[in-house]
């Protein structure tokens, strides 16, 4: 059995520890247009915060293709697929035929036209490890930087660089800071905690009119000068490769719950596909890690030949600045149980029995029991939610829960 | 694989788990050098309650979603053991999002740590060879 | 906040509690495992302090102290001393002044008086009849309690005659004597159950009827019928492998017993046969016997409602006349009698009946053997005795003395746990014994405390070989009332006499 693997990130990885699960002998080929061995894609804001380094950053060990058996195609693009032939070919001209095909292409920044851009000299993305390095070789403590988005990307970006420059400016064309995965009230308190602790400055609600070398005009007519810009306004879906020979596209790669495309033989996992949110029963991108690796390991499954289904997707996150931590999932409907304290903050969001969704911010202990109610779909009458609300604790699951888990109880 | 597990008819919520968990992972073999005038962060902890305690720990999932989170590869799963490389780790709290037990949380140097069973301390789980009533065993089940 | 004590009321703590603060980590292990609430953790000062008026010396916190910072030490606080007014009998006036009540205690006699087995020494075999090595041959420590018939009978073909009476089969020459469910916590009665079972051998409902749980364990379970008759009916004298009417024990001798209200959960209410929360008392005699004829009524009474199958045993304390009391429950008809000694324990007694009443076990063990044996009457009746056997060489002794076999309870406790704090009338065992608060009996976990008493029992089963292997006796029955195997050091003519054993160099 060949099987083929465009991208070498985590839904990669996922994919090829899901088919040697199931086969060990089958050639796996990985083919990918970064130079790297895989590495943790989000770890680049903190390799930057000095947290990690390339070495360390290698998503899996230094062995990993040798153990697993993985031929890597490295620094090279697939430009297309034939699926007839079921073969796909190389920016260099050749040609590599599979049995099985991943499509794991992730996504690529989004940069919407604005005026005067290309007249930037240092302006960057934040997507990539060649991204942060060729960011942080431009920045030095004298640097204004301008960044564009203030999402999750442009603020981890934020994070990693503010203390090794003078200055940091976002702006947004939202009215609040991490609108993706906060509540107003979540987003005010961060921002206002980036604002104190490293004096951050936002301007919201706005965006860029027109750039000059050095200097942004904003809609509003405020004029931010810069010297270093980075564009985190959002990403796309790799999808091309897929909805070239007329697989079934919408936003994102489409894939069942087995990572399948509409094209027998095809599978798609991670950011360029879309996953079935069951927090708010509709399709759309998941662009977050586990997803991608869970998708994969499924893909992987599949491909060998086992059955694997992966069905409880939900938008989770992680992200913290500065030690402030932030933790949240699922969908924001439903009532809402709230509980706040200073800089900390909760939000419980239960609909039709469950917990649909939370976010905590500040204490984010234990916050995994949460998480699992929502992946679960754990019904709110099988726990002590009056309990659980307080605190996430396994006091209030059933004790057959707790006998099951932790007694190992059948 | 044999793990540590939980009895909660048994646990008496004395806590002596954690003391001794913190006192392995300390490194010092004297338990007051190890432990005298801190708090403890240990990886195991009780849960108590009116009339029910019990001691939690990492249960070295078999569908472990704190090693397919982690961002960085630090959490990985050999055979049947779930370890954590602080060298890797840059305390995302991806696990702590992930974990269905809150079993993974933050070390006093900053990376996260969990229990791994004593396996790096070289003996077998401190918690339960201190454990006075048998509420946490460590045992193949 | 401390409670306000009269200073005519205040009696010194027996102990104080010393915390090496070197040692100490503050972990509170000592805080949250002592239900009298000696420990707790000041938050102003940073470190745990203790009071230790509260403190029973249970030793609870001294074993679970994970870096040994404690111990508990007799406190030295004096009066003028006194040999006959000593500190003791003070703080008892004092108490019972302040209170108007008798004084109530636990456990077993703990005052000064003659231990004989301790005044009793071991024969061994040297050059002839040599000693046996019972890791190599055959040692027999397998005991039948019950009746034996006067003598083989055959049938006209020359077949023995099964004329043997019902028996209990004893592997080990030990049984756990009765502590009932409600005096103890139903893991304790679960793990001598367990052990029991696992022994071979035999324990005791004491007179608060058997839990439903525990019915499984009937085939080594005595079931009890004392003066109360608490729990007992059909079911439960079928339960058993045998019935045990108690008339008295030895920690109390006639007097009855007190389980107040408290102690009466639903569990024991339910297990009892008496409504939740109310005071269980046991009367002092059982109002239907006045005599050896109504003792033996309620005997086939018993033998009746249970055709037969099972020995009856009845227990007494031995008292003054022990002798002459038990060739009654002889000729009575019952088929074990069980002879409490003065230390015997109990989860409460009048410290006065405890501390005053009853006669040493070995002296009454000695008397009623001969007496039976006198009477020719001996195999009419197996022999048990109780009453603080603390080790294996007490049971060689008692055997020896005459005894079938022994009863443990105080030491069976302390397998358990039991640190001896003798303040099981308080309810609040630290140990998870003698207590029904929930929390603190499920501090005795039955896995562990049953295979601590089968290690003990073990144990003692392979010395008591050991030293029949170094009599050169192979088998218990050839032990039994081997009154020649024994020499007395330090004993009048008179105990010499009654024990019926000879001076140590004669």
């Amino acid at each position: 059995m060949n099987y083929v693997i465009i991208g070498n990130s985590t839904a990669a990885v996922g994919c090829i520890e899901g088919i040697r699960a199931v086969d060990t002998k089958g050639k796996i080929v990985v083919i990918s247009d970064e130079p790297h061995h895989t590495y943790g894609r989000p770890l680049i804001s903190y390799m930057l915060l000095g947290k990690t380094d390339e070495e360390h950053m290698k998503y899996r060990p230094d062995d990993f293709y040798e153990k697993n058996k993985v031929d890597t195609i490295l620094n090279t693009k697939v430009v297309s697929i034939d699926k007839d032939k079921k073969s796909v070919k190389l920016d260099n001209g050749k040609s590599v035929k599979y049995d099985k095909l991943l499509v794991a292409t992730g996504s690529r920044p989004f940069v919407p036209p604005m005026e005067g851009l290309d007249k930037v000299e240092k302006s960057f993305n934040f997507m990539t490890l060649n991204d942060a390095k060729a960011l942080e070789k431009a920045i030095d403590s004298n640097s204004n930087v301008l960044v564009i988005g203030a999402g999750l990307i442009g603020l981890k970006c934020v994070e990693g660089i503010v203390d090794k420059v003078k200055s940091v400016q976002v702006v947004d064309l939202a009215n609040r800071i991490l609108p993706s995965i906060l509540d107003e009230k979540g987003s005010a308190l961060v921002q206002k905690y980036l604002e104190d602790k490293k004096n951050i400055q936002f301007t919201l609600n706005d965006s860029v009119a027109e750039f000059t070398e050095n200097t942004a005009t904003l809609k509003s007519g405020k004029k931010i000068d810069f010297d270093v810009l980075v564009v985190a306004v959002g990403v796309r879906p790799n999808t091309e490769l897929v909805s070239e020979i007329g697989g079934e596209v919408r936003k994102g790669i489409v894939v069942n719950t087995k990572s399948e495309t509409s094209i027998p033989d095809i599978y798609a996992a991670g950011d360029c596909t879309v996953s079935h949110n069951i927090a708010t029963d509709e399709d759309q991108i998941i662009a977050i890690l586990p997803n991608a690796y869970l998708q994969g390991e499924a893909a992987g499954m599949n491909m060998a030949g086992e059955e694997k289904v992966f069905d409880n997707s939900v938008p989770m996150n992680a992200i913290g600045f500065f030690d402030y931590h932030i933790i949240t999932a699922g969908a924001y409907t439903g009532d809402k149980y709230v509980v706040e304290n200073g800089q900390e903050y909760k939000c419980l969001f239960t609909k039709d029995g469950y917990l649909n969704g939370f976010i905590m911010i500040g204490n984010v202990s234990k916050a995994g029991i949460y998480t699992a109610l929502v992946r679960n779909k754990t019904p709110l009458s099988e726990v002590d939610f009056d309990l659980i609300k307080d605190s996430p604790q396994l006091m209030a699951m059933a004790k057959s829960y707790r006998d099951e888990k932790l007694g190992g109880a059948l | 694989m044999k793990k540590v597990w939980v009895n909660e008819e048994w646990c008496l919520g004395c806590h002596l788990c954690e003391y001794n968990c913190a006192y392995a992972n300390s490194g010092i073999d004297d338990m007051v050098k190890a432990l005298k005038g801190k708090t403890i962060n240990p990886r195991i902890r009780i849960e108590e309650g009116d009339s029910i305690n019990f001691a939690v720990q990492c249960r070295h999932c078999d569908d472990p979603i704190c090693v397919k989170s982690c961002i960085s590869g630090a959490l990985s799963k050999t055979d049947g053991l779930i370890t954590i490389d602080q060298s890797k780790c840059v305390g995302c709290y991806t696990c702590v999002m992930a974990c269905p037990y809150g079993c993974i949380m933050p070390s006093e140097e900053g990376p996260m740590q969990k229990c791994e069973l004593c396996t790096k301390n070289g003996c077998e789980p401190a918690c339960v060879k201190g454990c006075p009533n048998n509420a946490i065993v460590y045992e193949e089940r | 906040m401390r409670e306000f004590v009269s200073p005519q009321n205040f009696v010194p703590s027996d102990f104080e509690v010393v915390r090496n603060s070197d040692r100490c980590i503050a972990c509170r292990v000592c805080e949250r495992q002592c239900a009298n609430e000696v420990h707790w953790y000041d938050s102003d000062l940073g470190k745990m302090i203790s009071d230790e008026t509260k403190c029973v010396n249970c030793h609870r916190c001294v074993s679970l102290c994970p870096t040994r910072a404690l111990k508990i030490v007799k406190n030295n606080d004096t009066y003028r001393p006194s040999a006959n007014w000593t500190g003791p009998v003070i703080d008892q006036l004092i108490r019972q002044s302040g209170t108007g009540g008798a004084l109530l205690s636990s456990m077993g006699n703990p005052e000064k008086y003659p231990i004989y087995w301790d005044k009793m020494l071991i024969n061994a075999s040297q050059v002839t009849n040599p000693s046996i090595d019972p890791l190599r041959e055959p040692m027999e420590t397998r005991v039948f309690l019950g009746k034996k018939p006067d003598a083989i009978e055959r049938d006209e073909n020359g077949k023995v005659i099964n004329n043997l009476d019902p028996q209990l089969k004893l592997d080990v020459p030990v049984m756990f004597s009765a502590m009932s469910y409600g005096a103890i916590s139903y893991n304790a009665h679960k793990s001598l159950a367990m052990a029991a079972k696992e022994l071979g051998t035999y324990y005791n409902t004491g007179e608060g009827g058997l839990h439903k749980d525990f019915y499984q364990y009937g085939p080594n379970t005595i079931v009890q019928v004392a003066s109360g008759r608490f729990g007992v009916y059909k079911d439960y004298l079928e339960a058993g492998a045998a019935i045990e009417i108690k008339i008295g024990q030895g920690a109390k001798p006639g007097i009855g017993g007190h389980l107040p209200g408290q102690k009466v959960t639903v569990d024991v209410s339910q297990t009892r046969m008496i409504p939740m929360g109310s005071d269980a008392i046991s009367p002092a005699p059982h109002h239907d016997i006045y005599s050896i004829e109504d003792l033996r009524q309620l005997v086939f009474t018993l033998k009746e409602a249970t055709a037969y199958k099972k020995p009856v045993i009845v227990k007494v304390a031995a008292v003054h006349n022990v002798a002459a009391i038990a060739s009654g429950i002889a000729r009575g008809g019952a088929d074990i009698i069980v002879i409490d000694g003065f230390r015997g324990g109990t989860g409460a007694a009048p410290t006065r009946i405890r501390d005053s009443v009853g006669i040493p076990i070995e002296l009454a063990l000695a008397s009623v053997d001969q007496r039976l044996r006198d009477e020719g009457i001996r195999n009419h009746i197996s022999l048990v005795v109780g009453g603080s056997i603390r080790n294996s060489a007490d049971i060689v002794k008692a055997i020896a003395l005459g005894a079938d076999a022994v009863y443990i309870g105080t030491a069976a406790l302390i397998a358990l746990g039991c640190h001896q704090c003798r303040n099981c009338h308080g309810g609040k065992c630290n140990w998870g014994i003698a207590t029904q608060r929930a929390d603190l009996v499920k501090r005795l976990n039955p896995e562990i405390g049953a295979q601590r008493l089968v290690n003990l029992v073990t144990a003692w089963n392979n010395e008591i070989k050991e030293i029949m292997g170094g009599m050169g006796i192979n088998s218990i029955e050839s032990l039994r009332g081997n009154r020649l195997m024994l020499r007395g050091i330090g004993l009048t003519e008179k105990e010499l006499e009654i024990l019926g054993i000879k001076h140590a160099g004669e």
